[in-house]
């Protein structure tokens, strides 16, 4: 008896593995390769079923993760969804295909304000889709005057409240921002700085945190937390004691781009797939569920009026003055995980 | 009985320990908020929008075929790899020991970057083959360490015996040698299961083409915060199996009341 | 039982996934990339033996050895226990303790974020009998128990293993010689549990030490360990010639550790009952 149920499993077993291994494949296959949770799922089956084309969906954690998979060359991804700073590298690296834009015509809903940006200065690789800046979310409740400055996050008054991020460059960034100087900054002086304002901080800081900060917020365990705008918008939501700004020394603007990696078969279907994308209604859907700002001005105006009013989710050109969008830093990297290590071993 | 008591007792604390988090998991899962900071009120929309998420069902699928293949293989190479290193000399044994040591060694990274660049230097496309692969590979270190010791505890003699008394090499390991480290064996196997299930670096660098397991869905979430459909998820996952294991307990015991009944 | 042949579809598989891997290890840790090219150089190792990179790496080792050490002093009897031969069920028990590491790994550390913080779960019960918010996060406290949570199964089971065979007539004869139990422990039960034991640490100290998911969740990410700083070198970096010789040296150490305890456990087979 119970060999019989082991053979039949055996059977079982051996079945699945070929047909997972083989299977017949006669449609055109799209791999695209996105953040995690980052896209509304009904978007793609309503592609699939408009073209006829199958996507392939992975997901990735970091924009350092997904660069090592894709310039090692086993995976062949048709579309990839990075950040700012990871795009420029790419395309200095030549790891990206040049778009052919009158395959997009609905690149022309997107804001003129994200075109010509620093990382793809002639809109020639990248099309942007979703956007953010950087602050500081506080607890009107724990915090006694609205912060106008990051110097409130070296503020003694608040020892063991403050969050910040698990992040080389966000928490470096900010830290030479408060000091005066650029985020991508590449001088010595400066960098060495930064260290010591963060070494000094570290005892006032609770924890370094990654996506938990919005739980934690929300739950009033910290008063003050460096969040990514999009975060910021739920956080609020959920607790309407928080409040968000970015401080009057200037921040990091971050975009998420929509690109083609060098080595794709499928080109035509990519672009496709991109001009769907910023296709109005597609465009608001994955605005909704996403919650991030969307840079499609037609989805834009689609959204809920309280949203999009919100200065803090759509920024308006005034309160972007001083933020930079991070660089490729190339070899200063290794400073800055230098000065990140020593920061956290102290 | 003081110390059957003081022994039960230790062993409900621990598992009350162990199943914590699982509790406060299924507990979220119900949550309407998306928030694990407040409580919103109780609401299954999370149930409902797993089963239409054909992300996370696609990935729960890969996971328990790898999961299931991998240990099973990884079980079958590891205890033949125990045995025939039980038997070797010293210098060989110790250095296969050594290597076997290197997989548990290496921090995942490591492990899951070297895999990657060797299957893209035999050409070998990054999918299912691969991740089964790696999987597989870094599974049997963890079979042989569980097996191992089992071997060393068995008395050779019984092995001896059994030829003596006329059996064949076959017959005699499988109804004398297995029984005794059937323990190591069923250990490793759910070792290896429980890791396969788990991995997510190396499976990350190791897969393509639209093969996700639910440990990259999961960490890739990571940025954005995990979504609660994902607590629905491992609620039902748990839920099934415990419901499962009562279910085969209450089968076997009755079983056995059965059989003491008409022996 | 001469079933070395046995052995050698695995050693045929070390030989293509182990053995050429490490090579890679050891290539990129010698070399580095200069302007000029790639060169042999010992820099790598010799940028690991600074004093920050050290500090990271005690660190990492002692925090790894104190989880190492609380998980055999929790597990044992566990082990203990459950191979006991009053206990019905036994096998239920097992998969019991092991289903939770079935959950997610990250879903579980999360879990133990709403669990231990300060206005988490414990804290809010504790508060209910009068108890004030104790401290549970973001400290070595906090990284230890997740480091043993996550690790438990793996120190249980081999020791489980080994001890629910032992053969009970060498107890009876201990007790018939008029022993008493702590003495049929010491004498009898441990050393033949040892090759179990050895097995539940091996895999419970190698992981912790390269572990830093734990770190970074339940301890804030306070501090970087060997793991955040090998992960650094890969990813953000892509440094992966520091990052190979890192791992190198952390793996030499602990493998000259474990020599040390081989030897041991070769004695303890000279000394057995046959």
């Amino acid at each position: 008896m119970k060999k019989r149920f082991f053979r039949v499993l055996l059977v079982v077993l051996c079945i699945t593995v070929f047909a997972v291994g083989c299977g017949k494949k006669n449609q055109v296959e799209l791999n695209v390769y996105n953040w995690g949770d980052y896209i509304d799922e009904s978007v793609l089956q309503d592609f699939e079923k408009k073209y006829n084309i199958k996507v392939n969906y992975d997901t990735f954690t970091t924009n350092e993760d997904m660069y090592v998979k894709v310039k090692a060359g086993g995976s062949h991804y048709d579309i990839l969804i990075p950040s700012d700073y990871m795009i420029k590298r790419m395309i200095d690296e030549d790891m990206l295909e040049k778009l052919d834009l009158s395959n997009i015509p609905n690149y022309k809903y997107i804001d003129s304000r994200f075109k010509n940006l620093e990382y793809d200065p002639n809109n020639e690789y990248s099309v942007p889709y979703m956007w953010g800046t950087v602050g500081i979310l506080y607890n009107k409740k724990m915090v006694s005057e609205k912060p106008t400055s990051w110097k409130v996050l070296w503020d003694k008054k608040y020892a063991k409240q403050i969050l910040m991020m698990d992040s080389q460059r966000d928490s470096i960034g900010i830290t030479l921002k408060m000091l005066g100087y650029s985020l991508n900054s590449k001088n010595p002086d400066e960098l060495e700085q930064a260290k010591q304002a963060l070494i000094e901080q570290k005892s006032l800081v609770l924890a370094y945190v990654v996506d938990e900060v919005k739980d934690k917020m929300i739950a009033g365990e910290a008063a003050l937390a460096v969040v990514w705008s999009g975060d910021a918008v739920y956080c609020i939501r959920e607790n309407p004691d928080l409040d968000y700004v970015v401080p009057e020394e200037g921040s990091n603007y971050w975009f998420d781009a929509i690109v083609i990696p060098k080595g794709t078969q499928h080109k035509k279907e990519a672009e496709l797939f991109i001009n769907f994308l910023c296709e109005t209604d597609i465009a608001y859907r994955n605005a909704d569920y996403i919650g991030y700002a969307s840079p499609h001005t037609e989805a834009v105006k689609k959204l809920p009026k309280e949203i999009t009013s919100k200065r803090y989710a759509y920024p308006l050109e005034e309160d972007l003055t001083n933020s930079e969008i991070f660089v490729d830093l190339g070899s200063v990297l290794k400073e800055f995980d230098r000065i990140w290590t020593e920061v956290k071993s102290h | 009985m003081v110390k059957s008591f003081l022994k039960r007792g230790y062993l409900f604390l621990l598992f009350a320990f162990l199943y914590a988090p699982i509790i406060v998991l299924a507990f979220y899962s119900f949550n309407s908020s998306r928030s694990r900071g407040t409580w919103d009120g109780f609401s299954l929309k999370w149930y409902i929008q797993m089963f239409q998420d054909r992300q996370i069902l696609t990935s729960l699928y890969y996971s328990l075929v790898i999961g299931i293949i991998s240990s099973v293989v990884a079980t079958i190479i590891g205890t033949m790899a125990a045995f025939g290193i039980n038997n070797m000399k010293t210098l060989p044994r110790a250095t296969v020991m050594n290597l076997t040591y290197l997989p548990v060694l290496n921090p995942d990274i490591v492990t899951g970057i070297s895999f990657m660049l060797l299957f893209i230097f035999i050409r070998l496309k990054l999918g299912f083959i691969t991740l089964l692969l790696s999987h597989i590979t870094f599974n049997i270190p963890y079979v042989i360490l569980s097996v191992l010791p089992r071997i060393k505890q068995l008395d050779k003699n019984m092995y001896e015996a059994a030829l003596d008394l006329g059996a064949t090499p076959a017959v005699a390991f499988r109804k004398v040698v297995l029984p005794e480290i059937m323990p190591g064996v069923i250990t490793g196997l759910l070792l290896a299961f429980t890791l396969s299930l788990d991995d997510f670096v190396i499976s990350f660098f190791n897969t393509g083409s639209g093969v996700s397991t639910l440990s990259i869905t999961i960490y890739s979430m990571a940025r954005r915060g995990i979504n609660p459909k994902i607590n629905a998820l491992s609620t039902l996952m748990f839920g099934s199996i415990l419901t499962l294991l009562i279910t085969i307990n209450l089968l076997m015991s009755r079983q056995k009341s059965s059989k003491e009944r008409t022996s | 039982m001469k079933k070395t042949w046995a052995a050698y579809p695995y050693i045929f598989w070390i030989i293509i996934f182990t053995i050429v891997p490490m090579g890679l290890l050891v290539y990129f840790s010698i070399t580095v990339n200069t302007p000029n090219g790639t060169i042999i150089s010992l820099d790598n190792f010799r940028r690991f033996t600074e004093p920050i990179y050290l500090k990271v790496l005690i660190r990492s080792l002692s925090l790894a050895a104190i989880s190492t050490v609380c998980c055999l002093l929790l597990g044992y009897p566990a082990a203990l226990f459950l191979s006991g031969r009053d206990l019905r069920r036994k096998n239920t028990l097992v998969l019991l303790m092991v289903l939770p590491m079935w959950m997610n790994f990250l879903l579980r550390t999360y879990a133990w974020l709403t669990l231990l913080e300060r206005k988490g779960l414990i804290n809010t019960l504790l508060g209910k009998i009068g108890i004030p918010p104790l401290n549970l996060l973001y400290n070595d406290f906090a990284v230890v128990l997740g480091m043993v949570y996550n690790f438990l199964p793996f120190m249980v089971l081999p020791i489980y293993s080994v001890l629910s065979k032992i053969d009970h007539s060498l107890i009876e004869a201990a007790e018939d010689l008029g022993a008493d139990p702590l003495t049929t422990f010491l004498k009898v039960r441990f050393p033949l549990s040892l090759p179990g034991v050895m097995s539940g640490i091996t895999m419970v100290f190698m992981p912790a030490v390269t572990t830093f998911v734990i770190s970074r969740l339940l301890g804030g990410g306070q501090y970087t360990l060997i793991g955040n700083l090998i992960e650094q070198q890969f990813l953000t970096v892509g440094d992966w010639n520091f990052g190979s010789a890192i791992s190198l040296m952390m793996m030499l150490i602990i493998l000259i550790g474990m020599g040390f305890t081989s030897r041991y456990e070769k004695e303890q087979e000279g000394g057995g009952l046959w």
